[in-house]
């Protein structure tokens, strides 16, 4: 749409929405309850299947007692590895878009047990509640191996993984010489920084309604994911479906933060059920089992730093060890990012996995990036009192320009001044840099910042628009709408491009009969889908303007699409914009009754091939610390994000809210608690796996930075979901530090680690 | 979840005479605990008596100057009762702080009393308890333990009771007021939790069929010298890690009465006469509070993951009591009075 | 833990509970359903009665979404059976308000971006409804508190808060 107006003339136009702050097109639905998720597509004659999960580690099922849950009336069928019938038999047919390397886990398909509340078996009944009932009475006997889930004894078993997943980079080779450069160096820090597991818990649990349409028809599988196309292909793989059997529906996503990648687990159950026998059937998970699948991993990472007198950064070595499955190898970008984000000459990055008996560990909100950050840095923070410097300054002093991992310069980073508009709006002068020297009634107060990068990453997606003679634009792509603003976004870009009112533009997603998307995830939905819709509006437009240009009288006749503009519902001449036809005339006009467009947007590899692409951020942090009693409250954060062109700063600002949130949650709170002895973890709930609430939330503040990109997509989106976390957790632990004096570095923030 | 039958009796003898006659049964008020525990299969009763239609839900003044609160009148009503604000502060705080508004409009006051451990293993079917199963043995004693007892705890079990209501009725001194087909009976609140011992399965000492039908409150409500201090892993829904229920009569600067309790601490709401009579005569002061908590903390435990809490309590007793006597107290309670971590 | 006793999974099975025609009285209708008492009031609204705007984010009153209004006031229906809300008023997000007119807190939810997912929104709009009933939450501090018993994942409380504030402030005017 840049191109359609060049040079647009001055006054602001009607049709203007990208950039523009404009609330949810979906807000109506979500806020009447009208908005339909997985769980609530209530098809006539649905059976209710209801997982029960291994409670031991590993080992292998001797014996399920079915038949005494079968003889309970209104009970269907128990599904377990005994009775599944033939499957596809290889690893590729298992395999998702977002799966790791390795070999995936295979629901129902043997007797051997991997990973504490593994799926076992899907009992299936005529009611929810005697589903439940069954589940809860089926007596399995196992043989009991031993078993080991605790990455600390793993901390000699750690191996460097061959086989990533899609967008996996192995660290970069060393540069320089850090070893000596880091002896030499007059200021030095070196600390490990810990983390357990951390679970996405969306408010959503997951959940797959599969309709059955009837023998050789199709099934309706509505699925909690982020990806339908992707639980698609997983499906129809698997049961030797094609795409018209398997048609997956998602049209509201109850949250997802990567835990819907990959295809659960439920998904797969619905079906074979569904396809077993021939009924509809729903399969939900309980709050409990969403424990049972993927995670942040737990990570050890060790960090060691050098500064000169100056504070130039001399040396820089940062490792990590995270734990993976026995079946996959998860890898996440976790060091990477340290190679990158400051100016030093002499870089040292490892990265390595450990196995242990637990589920494969999945992205989660900022996979990679979360972790890495919060260990570099929080020893930034250290080095710099060592070196005597405020940690901005630091920061500053240390300013990479070019992305010296890749030998590359930036597309654009906009870094700087998100440390300077950051600064200026938190106060961060009237910071005194002694620990424990600030006060206010009578608690600590810490002020404490930190920074973080994130991949701007377009990936190619495909879309459809169709305008019709009542001059309503409907334009659709299979994306997700996973709580980020994708219909909204979607719906202003479209109505912009074709100068429509945003009433008359509908957005539609979350099917795979429309035109294939990538899953959500990588904060690459706004490029990536953007791209399409702008694409393939620009592609309807044309042919809007050849028919605009047949009507009678047309003043457009002979100009070309460059010289005209869509604004305020016309097509007006560039050159005289009293010139003009009213778009909702032209199918009319011409006797049409719609015009249809499908098209796609893919990255332009030449033009961005030289370039780093990244987001960017810095976070600023004011804790309050009873000292006494140990208690934090984080009362007040300023995010300031440099990630392109924001769409709309509405929803793009809630985005980063929510970010800041969960960094609050993963300073302080969050952590799943195993139990290494039964290979379990325990703090399974919502009651104990605390995420914040909203009284341990106050004063958030978000700061957008201009930043013009022209390399990274033509809307110059870098994508807003996931930078915002970045530094969060770091800031708050360093906020922590610059309150009391101590440094904590193993998360989250608790009581007993401040008192 | 158990299948089951359910019945609303109007009568507390019909009642107590049907979960006589069921012992398969459980009362249920509010439902908040039960139909939660046996959405886990932990409980799992064949029928349910439902206390709703009985005539429990009063709240009024006694003869003798006390309040009786009726076992099912809801959390809520109670903390925002007229008499219960003006009169017992401490309750209203205390009841505040635990849950969450919806919870508390459905937790009714006898079901506080009788709500479970919220121990990890006691609620997890995969791991061996010998509250849920007596025998199987303590999966918390070497597992993990960060929510569990430091004080009166037993070989067999080292869990919790979870109820903040319950701290703030022990200080005050409440009393239990039950019926069953042998009458009506009066158990002090001191007496009506139980340590685990080596019947870690018995949470109190309600005989079998025993319905609670009301609380009373003693005349003294202590409402001019009272906190609820609760520490939580987050501000507001969240079961306390210690908590304290402080209250305190002053003739100037001297101490003429004292209570104080903890929750979060062991399988009762903890309370000691030696650590009160410490307080009592003394002057205010915090060399006075430090004695006292740590009387009140005499013999505790701590195991991998709780150990903290035995200097944690002690320094949160010193608080409330700070706060319960305003003494040089600077600190901005009222920014954050209900949201506490 | 290889000394502990392995705890007893399966359990004999018991008879089943018949269901029953069951009356409730939901957004000022009458509703009558067939289910048996293990039926909670959740699983009625959303499985037998098509009313899925009450969410199920944890069956455990762990998180707030199921929130609906008994006789004004909030619960969590999650915990609830159904045969227990016989003759109760009760309200559930479809009798809050309706697209064609919204409620003032589901339009301040809106214009206040107090939402990403969507998913706790209902439990979000029927908590805050019953708060502004309640009459306690006036300032900012206090709806905090009195709203804590929401969970938001994608953390959009900042937002909320306003919403709420805006109707608060609204209704002190």
């Amino acid at each position: 749409m840049s191109q359609t107006i060049a040079n647009p003339p001055v006054v602001r136009l009607g049709t203007d929405y990208i950039g523009k702050p404009t609330s949810r097109v979906d807000g109506t639905a979500k806020v009447t309850g009208a908005a339909k998720y997985a769980a609530e597509y209530n098809v006539p004659n649905l059976l209710y299947g209801v997982v029960v999960c291994s409670h031991i580690t590993k080992g292998r099922i001797t014996k399920i007692h079915a038949a005494d849950v079968l003889a309970v009336p209104g009970v269907v069928q128990v599904f377990s590895h005994e009775n599944v019938p033939s499957l596809a038999w290889f690893d590729h047919n298992y395999k998702d878009d977002v799966a790791p390397g390795g070999s995936p886990f295979r629901p129902l398909h043997e007797p051997e047990i991997r990973f504490n509340m593994q799926p076992v078996a899907l009992v299936v009944a005529d009611t929810f509640e005697l589903a439940r009932y069954a589940a809860s009475i089926l007596e399995i006997e196992y043989e009991v191996e031993p078993h080991e889930t605790d990455l600390e004894k793993k901390r000699d078993d750690g191996y460097e993984p061959g086989r990533g997943k899609s967008g996996w980079m192995p660290p970069p080779p060393p540069r320089g010489n850090p070893n000596q450069a880091y002896r030499k160096a007059p200021h030095q820090h070196e600390a490990e920084y810990i983390h357990l597991a951390q679970h996405h818990n969306p408010m959503e649990m997951f959940a797959t309604t599969v309709e059955w349409l009837g023998d050789g028809q199709k099934l309706n599988i509505f699925d909690k994911t982020q990806g339908a196309y992707n639980v698609q292909q997983y499906i129809t793989k698997i049961f030797g479906l094609s795409k018209e059997e398997a048609r997956v529906i998602t049209k509201y996503t109850g949250g997802g933060f990567g835990s819907g990648l990959r295809p659960q687990y439920q998904a797969f159950m619905a079906v074979l059920a569904a396809l077993e026998l021939k009924q509809s059937v729903r399969v939900s998970l309980t709050r409990q089992q969403m424990f049972s699948f993927g995670h942040r991993p737990h990570t050890l990472q060790y960090v060691k730093l050098a500064a000169d007198d100056n504070g130039t950064l001399q040396a820089l070595h940062h490792s990590a060890l995270a734990e993976t499955s026995q079946f996959e190898d998860f890898t996440e970008n976790v060091v990477n990012w340290s190679g990158m984000l400051y100016q030093c000459e002499n870089v040292k990055l490892k990265y390595q996995l450990a196995k242990a008996d637990v589920f494969s560990p999945l992205d989660m909100r900022a996979p990679g990036a979360a972790t890495g950050s919060y260990a570099l840095e929080v020893a930034m923070d250290e080095l710099a009192y060592k070196a005597g410097i405020d940690p901005l300054q630091f920061r500053l002093l240390n300013y990479a320009d070019r992305d010296q991992n890749a030998d590359k310069p930036f597309s654009s980073k906009k870094l700087r001044e998100c440390y300077h508009q950051g600064a200026a709006k938190f106060g961060w002068d009237k910071r005194n840099p002694k620990p424990r020297s600030m006060r206010k009634n009578g608690k600590l107060v810490g002020y404490g910042m930190a920074t973080g990068v994130w991949d701007a990453t377009q990936k190619k997606a495909a879309a459809k628009a169709c305008f019709t003679a009542d001059g309503r634009l409907t334009v659709s792509s299979a994306s997700n709408d996973i709580g980020t603003g994708t219909y909204t976004i979607m719906t202003q870009i479209a109505a912009q491009t074709l100068g429509l009112p945003l009433e008359a533009v509908t957005f539609v997603l979350g099917d795979t009969n429309l035109p294939e998307a990538p899953v959500q995830g990588g904060s690459w939905t706004a490029a990536s889908v953007g791209s399409a819709v702008e694409a393939v509006c620009q592609d309807l437009g044309k042919s809007l303007l050849k028919l605009a240009q047949k009507m009678d009288d047309s003043p457009l006749k002979g100009v070309d699409f460059e010289d005209v503009q869509f604004v305020n519902g016309l097509i007006r001449r560039n050159d005289d914009i009293q010139q003009s036809v009213v778009i909702r005339d032209v199918l009319q006009a011409n006797g049409e009754k719609e015009l249809t467009a499908e098209s796609g947007a893919a990255p332009d590899m030449m033009k961005q091939m030289g370039y780093s692409m990244h987001a960017h951020n810095a976070v600023f942090v004011e804790v309050q610390v009873d000292e006494e009693l140990g208690t934090l409250h984080v009362t007040r954060v300023v995010n300031a994000v440099a990630a392109g062109r924001i769409l709309n700063p509405k929803t793009a600002r809630s985005q980063v809210l929510g970010s800041i949130v969960w960094g609050i949650g993963m300073a302080l709170m969050e952590e799943t608690i195993m139990d290494h002895g039964f290979g379990r973890f325990m703090n399974h709930n919502l009651a104990e796996y605390h995420i914040p609430v909203m009284a341990d939330i106050h004063d958030l503040q978000v700061v957008f930075v201009e930043e013009e990109d022209e390399i990274v997509n033509p809307l110059g989106v870098k994508g807003i979901g996931e930078v915002g976390l970045l530094g969060v957790a770091a800031a708050i632990s360093n906020a922590a530090f610059h309150a009391t004096g101590k440094r904590v570095r193993d998360l989250p923030v608790l009581i007993n680690k401040l008192m | 979840m158990n299948s089951f039958t359910y019945s609303p009796p109007t009568a507390v003898d019909a009642a107590v005479r049907e979960r006589i006659n069921r012992p398969d049964s459980a009362y249920i008020g509010g439902g908040t605990n039960l139909i939660d525990l046996m959405k886990e299969n932990v409980a799992h009763p064949t029928h349910l008596i439902g206390l709703k239609k009985l005539p429990l839900a009063e709240i009024e003044n006694l003869p003798d100057g006390g309040l009786r609160l009726g076992a099912m009148a809801t959390n809520a009503d109670t903390a925002w009762h007229p008499e219960v604000e003006k009169r017992y502060p401490l309750l209203n705080q205390a009841i505040l702080a635990g849950a969450t508004p919806q919870l508390r409009n459905m937790a009714t006051n006898g079901g506080n009393l009788m709500q479970r451990t919220r121990c990890y293993y006691f609620y997890d079917l995969a791991t061996p308890c010998n509250k849920r199963e007596p025998g199987t043995g303590c999966s918390a004693i070497g597992g993990y333990n960060r929510i569990h007892a430091i004080l009166g705890a037993s070989e067999q079990c080292i869990a919790t009771h979870p109820s903040d209501m319950c701290v703030a009725l022990a200080a005050l001194e409440a009393v239990v007021r039950v019926s069953s087909p042998q009458g009506e009976r009066s158990i002090s609140f001191a007496n009506f939790h139980r340590l685990p011992g080596d019947r870690p399965e018995l949470d109190n000492t309600l005989r079998p069929g025993e319905l609670i039908t009301a609380l009373d409150l003693p005349k003294k409500g202590f409402a001019k010298n009272f906190t609820y201090l609760k520490l939580r892993d987050r501000s507001s829904y969240a079961f306390a890690v210690v908590s304290v229920a402080a209250a305190l009569e002053l003739d100037g600067d001297i101490i003429t009465d004292a209570r104080l309790a903890l929750g979060g601490v062991a399988h009762k709401p903890w309370r000691k006469a030696e650590a009160e009579q410490l307080l009592i005569g003394k002057p205010a002061t915090l060399v006075t509070f430090r004695q006292a908590a740590a009387e009140l903390l005499a013999g505790a435990e701590g195991h991998a993951h709780n150990a903290f809490k035995i200097e944690l309590a002690k320094r949160a007793i010193v608080r409330a009591l700070k706060q319960a006597t305003e003494m040089d107290y600077v600190l901005d309670t009222n920014a954050f009075q209900n949201s506490n971590p | 833990m290889s000394q502990l006793a392995q705890p007893t999974l399966g359990r004999a099975p018991v008879a089943l509970a018949p269901t029953q025609p069951l009356t409730l009285r939901i957004n000022g209708e009458n509703r009558t359903l067939n289910v048996a008492p293990w039926t909670t009031l959740l699983d009625a609204l959303r499985e037998y009665l098509d009313l899925t705007g009450t969410k199920k984010g944890c069956d455990h009153g762990q998180c707030g979404a199921c929130t609906v209004l008994v006789n004004g006031k909030r619960i969590n229906s999650c915990l609830s059976l159904a045969v227990m809300q016989e003759s109760e008023d009760i309200t559930t997000i479809e009798g809050i308000g309706t697209a064609e007119e919204l409620h003032p807190l589901q339009q301040a939810f809106i214009d206040h971006d107090a939402f990403q997912c969507g998913y706790c929104t209902p439990g979000q709009i029927c908590s805050a409804v019953a708060l502004l009933k309640e009459g306690r939450g006036k300032t900012e501090a206090e709806v905090r508190d009195l709203m804590s018993g929401n969970l938001c994942r994608c953390g959009a409380y900042t937002n909320i808060l306003s919403a709420v504030m805006e109707v608060v402030n609204a209704q002190k005017a």
